[in-house]
């Protein structure tokens, strides 16, 4: 049945995408992928119902998870924290009997008007990227999954259409690639957002 | 004028009424009280304007006791019955037996033969189902452990007049041949039954009550269903007359009582969908026989009598009361009432009743005790039941406050009625959503609706639903508006749902109301008459097309919610501003344009105009005209 080493699920969320350019045109590039799942949050439960069971099952038959948002506030938009109170259930996702997505792995794809130099810690921010990323990495500790640096997509308010394209091409070689087991996970760890080199850790096979 | 005499009648008895009754109420007397005072007042020994016709009226509007018992059965589950047998045959029997053995030994005391004091003690041991029910009604005490207590002894009583009427010629001293010849001069109605054996008859009664029982599961229902369907409400009172006559006549002819009959019938449409509508449109009936009654039985008394041995009346009256009083207490300690209940137990059913009266004639026909005997007798039962009310008020304001207080009363919940905290108006598409929505959710709705094949259907849909007319003041009653919190009026008449308002608003102003409202006009009058929530039927579909007519066209979904909310608000602040200008026709078309030109200027430029976003929050449009162009790198 499962033609891929790992299936994808790509949890998007983005409340005003009929104002957005850089998401607009980053999401096209994986949404079609054979052996992805784009699931678009806001279109979906414009009213926030969120169906919990449907959510879950998708999990199960998903082996990594993706949260592609804009980063609100230093954080993800609303009806992704929604997501995560309403389909995270306990003795489901984590608890003694818990057990649902042990193993499973989960990185964000993020885009903000920061450039990387503000997530520093001499930076505007005085933090990095992945630390203020800490409550989601530690709910992913708690479900058993194991957590990846995140894509970032820095300086999106004057990002230039080539820059654009640029971060799309990645997107898309990062999800095959991990679709397809190539990706060096242990590589990756070391790095603080995960497309700062993607060619390192990509295995040519 | 033919009938002059009638209504000269009518006149004199209903002004007495309604003189006599407000004056009554206004001193705390309660209305029994009143009505007996108003007949004395017209009787023999007070203004003389009625003579001796009083016994007459009493039978007559002894039927405002039958209706009284069919009521009291409408409000009474089958299962609730059921649960009631305990007391109703121990208490009452213990009641009944223990009273008859009293008075029957006092009565020999003073020298009555065995058969005449049984006779006086059993008919003696009853007490007057009228005037305790209407009294504890009237003050609310029906749901008491007391009150029930004094229903479920009624109700044995009722029962047992039948046995206590066929032993009675058994106790005749003379032949049974001769009283019987008397009894058929008497020109009593004849019965079916007479004439047959024993078995026979028994057979008969019950052949009766298992129709009654069968017709009001089978019959009755799909009867009243036809009647309602023709909309004409006074259609419906007389079919509800017909059903409690044509019952008080079948129960006569096979020599039960007509009260016990009806009360019968009533239990048994106590779940029936026209439970209501039926309460309210016997219940005028039954006050105004129940009232004559009592005003007859003012009229009645014999004063002159009374006024020629005052000594003996009243040693009979202390000697019945103080003996009844005593045995209730008993009773009610064996069945450990609590203390304060048991004394207002003992205390309201401590009288003589009017089947006294009947039973006290027939024993005469039967020569089981003689006129000079029974005369007393009557005399006493009958003042014993006009100080009723008087000594529930010593016991009210002197007894109760003084021994009343030594065990905390710990209520149960009300079991006998299902009165719910909300009542919807009108079960069509719109108030059976809203009434399926809260049910799914666990709270009690009573739903009146005026179609009976609607209603038909939603019981066979499991659904307690009452037939009704919500604009009758007296069926939201029935309903239970006086418990109720909210009131929801979800049909589709404007003129009607306004004047419900008016109507609540006037009687039952604690009520919430949620009404459902057409358009705009229909919305304002609603706010006019003080109503808060109002909605209008179309708006929130419509809103809901809007939206999906944005995302088929490619709008994002969440942005569509956005927006039909936005309007929303929009349209619902408009409404408000309009309200008060809508009777200047010239500022309201100016204002309706200016508001909707307004709205469609704020969404336009959302679309339009990047810089003018209603959901500014989203989009970092203003982040970068302050924080970032391409020229600026320095950040702070």
């Amino acid at each position: 049945m499962k033609s891929f080493k790992n299936n994808i699920l790509v949890l998007f969320a983005h409340p005003a995408l009929q104002n957005s350019r850089v998401n607009s045109q980053l999401i096209n590039y994986v949404k079609d992928l054979k052996g992805v799942t784009f699931h678009d949050l806001y279109e979906t439960y414009p009213d926030f119902y969120i169906d919990v069971k449907y959510e879950q099952n998708l999990l199960l038959k998903n082996d990594i998870i993706v949260f592609h948002h804009p980063l609100f506030w230093f954080s993800v938009p609303a009806i992704l924290r929604e997501w995560m109170d309403l389909v995270l259930q306990h003795m489901w996702a984590y608890g003694k009997t818990g057990m649902a997505l042990q193993g499973k792995k989960l990185f964000n794809v993020i885009t903000t008007g920061g450039r990387e130099s503000m997530f520093q810690h001499d930076g505007y921010y005085g933090h990095t990227m992945i630390e203020f990323l800490t409550p989601i990495m530690q709910s992913a500790h708690v479900c058993g999954m194991e957590f990846l640096p995140p894509f970032v997509v820095h300086g999106t308010r004057n990002i230039t259409q080539p820059e654009i394209k640029r971060y799309g091409d990645d997107y898309q070689k990062l999800i095959l690639s991990l679709r397809d087991g190539r990706v060096d996970l242990e590589a990756a760890r070391s790095h603080q957002r995960i497309n700062s080199d993607l060619e390192s850790i990509i295995k040519t096979i | 004028m033919q009938g002059e005499g009638f209504f000269f009648q009518a006149f004199v008895y209903l002004s007495a009424a309604v003189i006599s009754v407000p004056v009554a109420k206004r001193f705390g007397l309660g209305s029994v009280l009143g009505y007996l005072i108003a007949g004395f007042a017209i009787g023999p020994f007070g203004f003389q304007l009625i003579g001796k016709e009083g016994q007459d009226v009493i039978h007559f509007a002894e039927f405002g006791v039958v209706m009284m018992l069919f009521l009291i059965g409408l409000e009474l589950q089958p299962s609730l019955l059921w649960r009631l047998r305990g007391p109703i045959l121990g208490m009452g029997g213990l009641q009944v037996g223990l009273t008859t053995a009293a008075i029957t030994s006092v009565a020999m005391i003073f020298g009555l033969p065995l058969q005449s004091a049984l006779a006086v003690g059993m008919t003696l041991s009853l007490s007057s189902t009228a005037i305790v029910l209407q009294t504890l009604s009237e003050k609310n005490l029906m749901k008491t452990d007391a009150g029930q207590s004094a229903f479920s002894v009624l109700l044995f009583q009722d029962m047992a007049v039948i046995p206590m009427l066929a032993i009675m010629p058994i106790l005749a001293m003379k032949a049974v041949g001769a009283a019987k010849k008397t009894e058929e001069a008497h020109g009593g109605s004849t019965t079916w039954v007479e004439g047959f054996p024993g078995w026979g008859q028994a057979l008969m009664v019950v052949g009766v009550i298992v129709f009654i029982i069968i017709g009001g599961l089978f019959l009755i229902r799909p009867f009243f269903r036809y009647v309602a369907k023709t909309r004409l409400r006074e259609l419906f009172t007389a079919a509800a007359l017909l059903l409690v006559i044509g019952i008080s006549l079948l129960m006569s002819k096979v020599g039960l009582s007509p009260a016990l009959g009806t009360f019968l019938a009533g239990v048994v449409l106590a779940n029936s969908e026209y439970r209501h509508e039926l309460e309210v449109n016997i219940e005028p009936f039954k006050g105004l026989l129940l009232g004559l009654f009592f005003i007859a039985v003012g009229a009645s008394i014999d004063f002159g009598f009374i006024k020629a041995k005052p000594g003996l009346i009243g040693m009979l009256v202390g000697c019945l009361i103080a003996l009844k009083l005593i045995v209730l207490l008993i009773v009610g300690k064996i069945f450990k009432i609590k203390h304060d209940q048991n004394i207002l137990f003992a205390f309201s059913l401590a009288q003589g009743g009017e089947f006294a009266f009947v039973l006290f004639s027939f024993a005469v026909q039967n020569h089981v005790i003689s006129n000079t005997v029974a005369n007393p007798l009557i005399g006493a039962v009958a003042l014993s039941m006009a100080l009723t009310p008087l000594t529930l008020i010593v016991n009210e304001k002197f007894i109760q406050p003084r021994f009343g207080t030594h065990e905390k009363e710990e209520r149960e919940a009300d079991s006998i009625d299902e009165e719910n905290a909300v009542i919807i108006a009108g079960f069509g598409n719109f108030g059976s959503i809203v009434g399926r929505l809260l049910r799914a959710n666990g709270i009690g709705i009573t739903v009146l609706e005026h179609d009976s094949d609607r209603v038909e259907l939603l019981r066979k849909l499991g659904l307690k639903v009452f037939y009704g007319d919500a604009s009758r003041q007296g069926l939201l009653h029935a309903a239970g508006a006086v418990k109720a919190r909210i009131l929801i009026l979800a049909f589709n008449d404007h003129e009607k749902t306004v004047n419900i308002v008016h109507m609540v608003k006037k009687h039952y102003p604690h009520l919430t109301i949620f009404t459902r409202s057409y358009g705009r006009t229909e919305v304002f009058d609603l706010l006019d008459e003080g109503v808060h929530h109002v909605y209008r039927d179309t708006f929130d579909t419509s809103l809901k097309v809007g939206i999906d007519v944005l995302t088929t066209l490619g709008f994002r979904a969440y942005q569509a919610h956005r927006v039909a909310k936005t309007f929303r608000h929009h349209d619902e602040d408009a409404t408000h501003v309009l309200r008060h200008v809508r009777h200047d026709k010239n500022k309201f078309i100016s204002i309706s344009r200016q508001r909707i030109e307004d709205l469609e200027q704020l969404m336009l430029t959302e679309l339009l105009d990047p810089d003018e976003h209603i959901d500014t929050g989203w989009d970092d449009t203003y982040v970068i005209k302050e924080f970032g162009g391409k020229n600026k790198d320095k950040e702070i």
